[in-house]
């Protein structure tokens, strides 16, 4: 039993409940999002937007003071503005977009943290990297109203992104406006990095989207499975990174991508499908 | 063929119809409610593809059955095809004819599409369907049984479950034929649609695009096969960049014209450089 309490104990407090609750909110939500930006080799992309949102954040937080919501309206301004500039930039450079990409994120990275120590009583650490104190019921709240926002905006959106995704002329031709689905679903994206970044921090919330849906490739062909995948090892990632970080007394940001990614080189090694141990045996 | 009132259409036109019944003012509406027997026209067509014009003041009449486009390599061919299908806004001249967008079916060329995409061929068929069912709409049971209609027609029946990047050239060509069935357009667009596509698979398209032209829709494919074309395309458009020749594929396929093709492409393709 001394097993099952070493799980359970660190639960016994309020605010590792919290900080749970909240994870794994997000972890139901970001992680399908992740899997389509995979697919879609657009990895790159959710790193400017990691980076993106701090600055808003900061700007928010010197406007509000450290309050969830002017931090959290900040972060999807913020983001929503370099996704659309990272889009547009996309466009203009005709696919060598990621040099261009890589300067916005050190741009934007620069000047969030330039803001943030400008101002007492920020915590940069804390902004980067998340704190599982930082969970309170205000910031329980915005990760879950995020989380459902997410899984039924990506429920509505669903098949027309994954039409467009696989052959955006033929949406275009029979009159479906592929640059709404598409917008829509990067609104969806940053609302979640945003929502995981009390918790997570901006630097790792992004991570809890993209590394369960790395790995879930390797447990799965198909897109739905790849999904369903994708949320069990956010989940399982969530629980066995808030642990890691009570009992190593880490940060929750990085204790949690770090089981994440755990997992995923595990996945690579030896996961189902195109993992080095699929193809040896194949 | 067209229906009179009296005859009745095969049930797997009859089905569709009732639910892709579509506009009026282009030809004579079958009781399939498809739209059969008009004609596109193009009156001095030019396209700009970025700063360069691609395009320029082409004029051609496409009817019921198959037509050709040809012409050499950066011709603009590609993007004509866009702009017939909707896709690509004319910089002057006009088309004319055109049904709604619903009742136009582009298969652009294979490198249009993301094939690593993680879904089942099955899955890409039943995109077909979106007319009628659109973002959100239920697949119905009947729009179902088209669907395995379709992959049959294809020979492709087996295949439903297979990933889309599991399949050979020829059979990903064939669940796209499939998706053309079930899309049942009357004008339907085709950019080289036997490229990289074995014999026996080419076979079995030129078979559904016989029976499509002789149902009265308005087939226009890019080629680069110049028997291919005078063997089953009796119409044809050899375009460089302007068009060159336009009528019976015979006539306009000759030596002289295919030398001014060839010289018209080499000029501006000097001229880029």
């Amino acid at each position: 039993m001394s097993l099952l309490n070493l799980v359970t104990e660190p639960f016994s407090f309020g605010f590792m409940r919290r900080a749970l609750a909240g994870c794994l909110a997000l972890s139901v939500a970001a992680p399908p999002l992740g899997v389509f930006l995979v697919i879609r080799r657009m990895s790159l992309t959710a790193d400017v937007l990691q980076h993106g949102i701090l600055p808003g954040i900061a700007v928010g937080a010197v406007f509000g003071g450290l309050s969830i919501v002017w931090m959290g309206l900040g972060g999807l301004i913020a983001g929503l503005a370099v996704a659309l500039l990272a889009s547009l930039l996309t466009r203009a450079t005709d696919g060598r977009e990621d040099s261009q990409l890589a300067g916005v994120y050190l741009v934007a990275l620069a000047a969030g943290v330039a803001i943030a120590a400008r101002e007492r009583g920020i915590d940069l650490t804390h902004l980067l990297f998340g704190s599982v104190l930082a969970v309170d019921n205000a910031a329980l709240v915005l990760m879950a109203s995020v989380s459902s926002v997410a899984v039924l905006g990506l429920a509505v959106i669903w098949r027309p992104l994954i039409v467009e995704s696989v052959d955006a002329a033929f949406l275009q031709g029979q009159g479906g406006r592929g640059g709404m689905w598409h917008a829509a679903f990067m609104a969806l994206v940053v609302l979640c990095v945003v929502g995981g970044f009390t918790a997570l921090g901006t630097l790792m919330s992004v991570g809890l989207m993209m590394l369960p849906a790395i790995a879930s490739r390797h447990w799965s062909a198909h897109l739905g499975g790849q999904v369903v995948a994708s949320v069990a090892v956010a989940v399982v990632s969530s629980v066995g990174g808030l642990l890691l970080s009570y009992y190593a007394d880490l940060p929750a940001g990085p204790a949690v991508l770090l089981v994440a990614g755990g997992i995923w080189l595990a996945s690579v090694a030896a996961g189902p499908y195109e993992s080095l141990l699929a193809r040896r045996i194949a | 063929m067209l229906y009179s009132n009296n005859d009745k259409p095969p049930l797997r036109q009859r089905r569709i119809g009732i639910a892709a019944g579509a506009g009026g003012g282009f030809g004579v509406r079958n009781l399939a409610g498809r739209v059969v027997g008009g004609v596109i026209r193009l009156d001095a067509v030019s396209l700009m593809q970025g700063r360069r014009l691609a395009v320029e003041r082409v004029t051609a009449v496409f009817g019921p059955g198959l037509s050709s486009v040809a012409g050499p390599n950066g011709a603009g061919k590609t993007t004509l095809l866009r702009a017939m299908a909707g896709l690509h806004p004319l910089a002057s001249g006009r088309i004319e004819g055109l049904p709604p967008s619903r009742d136009i079916a582009l298969l652009p060329q294979s490198g249009g599409l993301d094939r690593h995409f993680p879904i089942t061929a099955r899955e890409l068929v039943i995109f077909g369907a979106w007319s009628r069912i659109g973002p959100f709409g239920r697949l119905g049971s009947a729009d179902a049984t088209l669907v395995d209609a379709a992959m049959a027609r294809m020979g492709v029946a087996g295949l439903g479950d297979r990933m889309i990047a599991a399949l050979s050239a020829g059979q990903f060509q064939r669940v796209l034929f499939a998706r053309l069935i079930l899309q049942n357009a009357g004008v339907i667009l085709l950019d080289e649609p036997f490229t990289a596509v074995d014999a026996a698979t080419e076979a079995d398209i030129l078979d559904l695009l016989a029976e499509w032209g002789g149902e009265g829709r308005i087939v226009v494919a890019v080629l680069h096969d110049r028997e291919m074309i005078l063997q089953h395309f009796p119409t044809t458009l050899l375009m460089a960049r302007e068009a060159v020749a336009f009528g019976p594929s015979v006539a306009v396929l000759s030596e002289a014209n295919r030398r001014t093709a060839r010289l018209l492409s080499e000029r501006w393709m000097g001229l880029a450089a």
